[in-house]
């Protein structure tokens, strides 16, 4: 069937599968391999993408619910060859180790930070809760996320 | 493998008048799971997440009504008012999972591990289903729920939603116990609330907050609430444990339950 969606602000459309997940489209019909294909169960968030403004895992969404919909993925955050600066806190922290989980995280961080300006650390590990990291240990994570949040209420 | 997309309820049933077979699709987060480990290829796929008549709940003639497409995050924004199911609901997966699953989800479902099950059952909930033949029907959530993953929804009709009455023990000075993951599906343990409605009783805890129960009928009520408990010994834990995970769950949850007990306004 034929998919249509906006994604990242552009329309873009796919002959697929009607089975076909939104992570499978994003990342084999547009070719955008910014979301990870993980555990294909909702578990480990490394598919997070935005549905209508709405944080979700991609492997959990048919394609065809987003038809006619807007999808923001990792791709969206920046454009060219410039980083986010959650994506630069990451760096700095050494939040990233092997990085496969990092695009996800980078969304669930995005997302918190538009919710909670200000977030306290229990805000912060309850948003996270659905992001798996099997290198860091997290705690470079959390500082990233501390550090992406004063640069932002700083207005850097 | 068909997908159909409809925009209302009425055309949501007609789809499902068509096509019996066509499986409903809301949050994704049971189904999609099957569908990506290759263990379940339905013929047809109806996908409910514009259905915008789904996605509300109200207040209504003494009743609660919760809609099928209500996912867990809407109900911990908007329904502070009904702590049970709201702390339920913030127990649901994460936020990705709570942003996308639907009570209807946990409905149709019908696992025993349903988050919001217990609560339903608690509240003593109607399941409310519609078909295009015959229009609306409702049934108590035991006779809804027919076994682990096994529902009454006939192949015409979707889950509309979840009703009940407000005011349950209060009204009737009841204490409520329902129990999910400990048995094929989920129970109420009816002697233990009986122990502890006429406990509460014989104390006056009723009328005045700061009466205490005699510890030994806390005891007994915990007691009762894992003897009602049917669970299973798997990979996952034996049946003594997670009886004995009764034994102390239920005795916190009623400490809870009495400490945030909010007096009906008549009182």
């Amino acid at each position: 069937m034929v998919v249509r969606m906006r994604v990242n602000g552009a329309w873009r459309e796919a002959d697929v599968w009607p089975g076909t997940s939104l992570l499978a489209f994003l990342r084999e019909a547009l070719g955008l391999y910014g979301s990870k294909n993980a555990c294909e169960q909702g578990e480990c968030g490394s598919c997070s993408v935005w549905l209508d403004g709405t944080l979700a895992c991609s492997c959990l969404v048919l394609a065809a619910q987003a038809h006619e919909r807007e999808v923001r993925t990792v791709e969206g955050l920046t454009s060219g060859d410039r980083l986010h600066p959650i994506q630069e806190a990451f760096l700095e922290a050494g939040a990233v180790q092997c990085g496969f989980c990092t695009p996800g995280f980078v969304v669930a961080v995005a997302d918190l930070l538009d919710k909670d300006a200000n977030p306290s650390p229990a805000t912060v590990r309850e948003a996270l809760s659905g992001n798996l990291c099997r290198c860091t240990g997290y705690q470079k994570i959390l500082d990233a996320v501390q550090l992406a949040a004063e640069r932002r209420r700083a207005g850097s | 493998m068909e997908v159909l997309l409809p925009h209302s309820l009425d055309e949501a049933l007609e789809i499902k008048a068509e096509h019996p077979e066509a499986v409903p699709l809301s949050g994704g987060t049971d189904l999609m799971v099957e569908m990506n480990f290759g263990r379940v290829r339905p013929p047809a796929i109806v996908d409910l997440s514009r259905v915008a008549e789904l996605t509300t709940w109200r207040e209504e003639n003494g009743h609660a009504f919760l809609g099928s497409g209500v996912t867990y995050t809407t109900i911990v924004r908007e329904m502070q008012a009904y702590e049970p199911l709201v702390q339920a609901s913030r127990s649901v997966g994460s936020p990705q999972i709570r942003n996308r699953g639907t009570v209807g989800g946990n409905l149709g479902t019908a696992s025993p591990a349903g988050d919001a099950l217990p609560v339903l059952a608690a509240y003593d909930a109607e399941i409310v289903l519609r078909s295009r033949a015959r229009g609306e029907r409702s049934l108590p959530w035991n006779l809804f729920l027919t076994g682990p993953k096994k529902t009454a929804t006939a192949p015409d009709e979707l889950i509309i939603g979840a009703r009940w009455r407000l005011v349950i023990d209060e009204e009737h000075r009841r204490v409520n116990v329902a129990l999910g993951s400990v048995g094929p599906t989920i129970l109420r343990a009816t002697q233990a609330e009986e122990r502890v409605s006429a406990a509460l009783a014989s104390s006056g805890t009723w009328d005045d907050r700061s009466a205490p129960l005699n510890p030994q009928w806390i005891d007994e009520f915990a007691e009762l609430v894992a003897t009602a408990a049917q669970p299973l010994d798997d990979v996952r834990g034996t049946a003594a444990y997670r009886r004995h995970g009764c034994r102390v769950l239920s005795r916190r949850a009623l400490g809870w339950a009495l400490s945030e007990r909010r007096l009906p306004t008549w009182l």
